[in-house]
């Protein structure tokens, strides 16, 4: 059953369209029940009484509908792997040992972690950017799960977390945005140094430490305690504004700066991904995300940047041995993620330079 | 890119704001584990930590939460808090921390409604219980029946809320 969710395409209802630069927009909430102590400081036995209680909370509520439950260790290594990768748990959540749990929607569009490192990790997920639609979601599932249960929450200190990073509004907002301009133009070093000085935090592709494989990066609020979350996600808005801007702004000088040298790798790109049969996830991120960037100027169809941000997910390891629909070694993956970008890009058409000779 | 600390190739970039100045480093996978860099936010934290070390009393670093246990030994080294009652146990160490990390020191997002007028309630009902049983051991009834029924107007009132 669960296994039949991960695998699916995509999310049940239809998807919004991929725009260009943002490509998902997230809201996290922890919270804690009263009279419990944090995960991290929990026994097995009370982690089982958190787990249950949460779980018996969720059931009925709006937002949550067609939802399943599954315990962390009733789940194969495989399984955790491909939540991961889907950005639906943390790598942490992935480790642990007994006691927690999953909520997740049919659609996908909401994964609430129990006992990671806080009881609750409510989070809410839609594709391009729209954070009014992601925290109504949240705002709701959130209100529901406290109508049957006491949150750890002082009047001063907001909602209490494991980390005092989190304390207040316990809130995460965050976009992954795909930033080739500002890297090719080595100003992103340069931009992640202004946006840390807003109390906006820059990560790669996976959370804290990873890589910013494929010129992705997730943009989220550094503060959660002294603003409410209209004035956190506001802040975070205009930021991402900016950040658009500037990534524009970095794209159009390129292509007026180093023309040829740009679409020769746009290019080339198409061709490695048409003609490949053996790539490891980064080489293939980074082609795809010169995909995405044709695609965002025009020179290949508009379906291809959809394809691209599917990619993006479906070539990372352990979605490619979903498909291999076993454990595989690294070098037999290298070569069914090959086979799987060919196929998917056997018909795209060559660069069409037209609007931009 | 080679890591700050060994000749490996460097895989983790930190990039922190430090008291308004930039601090980078990149490490190698083993480094970035061995110094728990894995992640950022413990890192910024017990930096911050060393600097409120030298602005609180020592007499701090004995500090243990009755409720689960945790030190201030333990909360400085991973930056973590083990239960509601440690937000009392550490404020002293914590305020000067908050006031360095967040936009303000005050919650202003969502009140929990539901939360807060439920411990209300088992507060209020905690209290009453307990001044009704001081006035029955003084033998005080009339106090008592007076008690009663505040006890009893109390639970109508809940009811007739939810």
């Amino acid at each position: 059953m669960f296994h039949k969710i991960l695998s699916k395409e995509s999310g049940g209802k239809k998807q919004p369209k991929a725009i260009p630069v943002t490509l998902s927009t997230r809201i996290r909430l922890a919270r804690n029940l009263r009279q419990f102590p944090f995960p991290g400081r929990a026994e097995v036995a009370q982690k089982r009484a958190v787990l249950s209680k949460c779980i018996d909370a969720m059931s009925g509520i709006k937002g949550l509908n067609n939802s399943i439950s599954v315990e962390v260790d009733d789940l194969s290594e495989l399984d955790r792997q491909i939540l991961v990768e889907q950005h639906l748990i943390s790598p942490e959540l992935s480790q642990v040992e007994e006691g927690s749990g999953i909520v997740l929607t049919q659609d996908r569009s909401c994964c609430i972690m129990i006992n990671e490192e806080d009881h609750l990790r409510i989070q809410v997920l839609r594709p391009g950017l729209d954070f009014s639609s992601v925290w109504k979601h949240a705002d709701e599932v959130d209100s529901g799960i406290e109508s049957a249960i006491n949150y750890a929450y002082d009047g001063e200190l907001g909602f209490l977390t494991a980390c005092p990073t989190n304390l207040g509004t316990g809130m995460r907002a965050s976009v992954m945005m795909h930033l080739p301009g500002l890297v090719m133009s080595k100003n992103m070093d340069k931009v992640i140094n202004a946006v840390n000085q807003l109390g906006i935090a820059v990560r790669g592709l996976f959370g804290e430490g990873s890589d910013a494989n494929g010129s992705i990066f997730q943009i989220s609020n550094q503060q959660t305690l002294g603003e409410s979350e209209s004035a956190i996600i506001d802040r975070l808005n205009s930021t991402l504004e900016s950040l658009v801007r500037q990534e524009n702004f970095a794209r159009d000088k390129l292509l007026q700066d180093d023309r040829t040298r740009l679409i020769d790798k746009m290019s080339r790109a198409i061709g490695s991904l048409k003609t490949c049969h053996l790539i490891q996830s980064a080489e293939a991120m980074d082609l795809l995300s010169l995909v995405r960037l044709a695609t965002d100027f025009g020179m290949m169809p508009d379906k291809f940047r959809g394809l691209a941000d599917r990619m993006f997910i479906e070539v990372q390891p352990g979605h490619v041995q979903l498909s291999a629909g076993e454990a595989i070694e690294p070098n037999q993956r290298d070569e069914l993620r090959a086979e799987l970008l060919r196929n998917q890009f056997l018909r795209a058409p060559l660069l069409d330079l037209s609007s931009h000779s | 890119m080679k890591c700050h600390h060994c000749d490996n190739q460097a895989t983790v970039h930190l990039t922190q704001i430090l008291n308004g100045q930039m601090h980078k480093m990149d490490l190698c996978e083993t480094c970035a584990q061995a110094k728990g860099v894995t992640n950022p936010e413990n890192l910024s934290i017990s930096n911050l930590m060393d600097k409120v070390e030298m602005e609180v009393d020592t007499a701090n670093t004995s500090m243990v939460c009755e409720s689960c246990g945790t030190t201030h030994q333990e909360f400085k080294k991973g930056g973590r808090l083990g239960c509601e009652a440690c937000y009392h146990v550490f404020r002293p160490v914590l305020d000067p921390l908050l006031d360095g990390m967040h936009a303000g020191i005050k919650h202003l997002g969502k009140v929990p409604a539901g939360s807060e007028s439920r411990i209300h309630f088992e507060q209020s009902m905690g209290s009453l219980k307990k001044k009704l049983q001081e006035a029955v051991e003084k033998e005080d009834f009339e106090k008592a029946a007076e008690l009663r029924d505040q006890l009893r107007d109390l639970q109508n009132e809940s009811k007739a809320t939810v």
